[in-house]
């Protein structure tokens, strides 16, 4: 695919800052993206996802630092860089004046392609995300799902080397968002280079081969999502649920009573949640036979292996969809 | 930013617009022969018998001929309004079509630019469809009314362009209301398109010398009946360029602090 790169990497960012005003949404982060790798930007909302995308789009001018995009500098070489980017934003941004194949057929002159190659591609690209049958349709009566498949299509009307993607299936349903996932599982076998943005931890773990960590503008971790969880958390997760009473403490006030847990090593930590405590723990099924020795009998129980909320809630003290 | 650099980019926007504009073509050329007609049968014919009775023209001009030159600028007024206003803001801020935009290649010249010149095809197209019906009325006094068509888009670029800056500055359309009643309305009916402004007091006749819409007429109507000179049509010319050329940079402004954040 011809990228000019600097030491390997597509995307390299040092030191990177966005504000706006008095406030920071991007506080000095670094970031490199090798070609081919499939990368994320994992974080609640307001965690500075979409303002990084944003500068890597080289449509939000940095306010510090040092960014690279294919080795060109978008303050100098913004349209450049844009060429070779696929992006599909955070809200869906189609013409609903158009039809479903216009909205292609339009956007690939602003590439300055020939006619022809635009319109092959068009059949091409609508055939991958599985609208051919829709190409004459208006694009406001489709389906969120449709609607983003769009989205994902026009912006590889270009054939890009990097496609960014904000937040691809956030609002979707489970079997559109397994649609999606489906279609850019197979971007990536084919070398596409995928940055993304997401506040699920399943997406994070289907999509990225690597990921960060983000909080208040800031990387709180950084790693493959097997790697995060082998640093940052347990094998397993035993989780406790207990009855709400209004007006009474939550289940914190069962912690005293798990100490004996902690104290024998069949929990190495207890995070403590509105509705539940986490037992953190090798072996889930040992922590909640424990717990029950120790005399505390919750409602409900959970044992499942730990995944990158639990790297997140022990890097921040918070979940992630709040 | 020299205007051969800005030319691809600017024509794929063009070519965007038109694309949306392909599918409700035929309504909009509907209103654009219909609307005159009605204005031309209504003022220019009824009332027109009325008027021609009374001794206000200049010799030999009927109010028909009087009039079309200048309702044809009125209309190309309202039609670059209407192109720069809602749609430009809905660009930004309800379908955020320019946001798309901006991922691509394209910068924000050139997406003023083509929308430029996505408003200068439609007043034009909608001018000469005016001017088609003008002459079915007998309302053309002589090929010199083909000089309406330029008044037209340059009365057009005065009004589309500043229209265009605060479009980009809004955050809901309620503005554009207030525009076509307290500003667009008074102008259309007191600026010259109906009776020369030298019916108005003094006063008032200064307020309406001062807004594009006068010179427009002024160009349109002078030009036509052959009326007025090479320095007068100048004056127009250079007036109307001055609005069109500060209203584009005014745009390129509000465009680069709406849309480059």
């Amino acid at each position: 695919m011809g990228h000019q790169t600097v030491g390997g990497a597509l995307i390299r960012a040092r030191g990177l800052v966005k504000r706006f005003g008095d406030f920071t949404a991007v506080d000095g982060i670094d970031v490199d993206v090798a070609p081919g790798e499939s990368f994320g930007f994992l974080g609640p909302n307001g965690a500075g996802k979409s303002s990084t995308m944003r500068m890597i789009g080289a449509v939000s001018p940095p306010t510090a630092g040092e960014l690279r995009i294919l080795g060109l500098d978008p303050a100098v070489d913004g349209p450049a860089i844009r060429a070779r980017l696929g992006v599909v934003p955070q809200t869906d941004n189609l013409d609903l004046e158009l039809t479903v194949e216009e909205n292609l057929l339009v956007y690939g002159r602003y590439f300055g392609l020939p006619r022809t190659t635009i319109r092959e591609r068009a059949t091409e690209l609508l055939e991958f995300v599985q609208l051919s049958d829709r190409a004459g349709a208006k694009v406001e009566p489709l389906s969120g799902g449709m609607k983003r498949r769009l989205t994902i299509a026009r912006a590889l009307i270009n054939d890009p080397d990097v496609v960014l993607l904000d937040e691809p299936t956030t609002g979707l349903d489970p079997q559109a968002r397994h649609v999606l996932w489906d279609r850019l599982y197979r971007l990536k076998q084919r070398g596409v280079t995928l940055v993304l943005t997401t506040h699920y931890m399943d997406e994070a773990e289907q999509l990225c081969d690597r990921l960060v960590v983000m909080d208040k503008g800031r990387i709180a971790a950084k790693g493959s999502p097997v790697d995060l969880i082998r640093a940052w958390s347990t094998r397993e997760v035993c989780e406790l649920r207990f009855p709400l009473v209004e007006g009474q403490p939550g289940p914190e006030r069962y912690v005293t009573e798990l100490k004996p847990v902690l104290d024998r090593g069949a929990a190495e930590r207890i995070e403590v949640l509105p509705d539940r405590l986490l037992l953190y723990t090798a072996d889930g099924d040992a922590a909640l036979a424990a717990v029950t020795a120790a005399g505390v009998h919750p409602l409900s129980s959970l044992v499942r292996r730990s995944s990158l909320e639990d790297v997140f809630l022990r890097l921040t003290g918070r979940t992630l969809v709040d | 930013m020299s205007a051969p650099a800005l030319a691809p980019g600017a024509l794929s926007f063009f070519a965007h617009r038109m694309a949306a504009y392909r599918h409700f073509w035929r309504s909009s050329l509907i209103s654009s022969v219909a609307v005159p007609a009605l204005y031309l049968a209504a003022m220019g014919i009824t009332l027109g018998i009325l008027v021609d009775r009374g001794h206000g023209l200049p010799a030999g001009v009927t109010y028909l001929v009087f009039l079309a030159p200048a309702l044809l600028v009125a209309a190309a007024m309202q039609t670059a309004v209407g192109e720069s206003s809602y749609p430009v803001m809905g660009g930004i801020k309800w379908d955020r079509s320019y946001e798309a935009v901006l991922t691509t290649p394209l910068g924000v010249p050139d997406i003023l630019a083509g929308h430029l010149l996505f408003v200068s095809f439609r007043v034009t197209t909608s001018a000469a469809a005016f001017l088609v019906v003008l002459v079915a009325f007998g309302a053309a006094s002589s090929p010199l009314v083909l000089l309406t068509l330029p008044a037209a888009l340059l009365t057009g670029l005065a009004f589309a362009t500043p229209i265009t800056a605060l479009a980009a500055t809004l955050e809901n359309d309620q503005p554009f209301a207030a525009i076509q009643r307290f500003l667009l309305i008074p102008m259309f009916l007191f600026s010259g398109t109906f009776f020369p402004i030298t019916q108005l007091p003094v006063f008032f006749q200064w307020i309406a010398r001062l807004t594009p819409l006068w010179h427009g007429v002024a160009l349109s109507r002078g030009l036509t009946l052959g009326t007025i000179g090479l320095g007068e049509s100048l004056l127009h010319v250079g007036y109307l360029l001055l609005w069109a050329v500060v209203g584009t940079l005014l745009a390129l402004r509000t465009f680069r602090r709406r849309l480059v954040t």
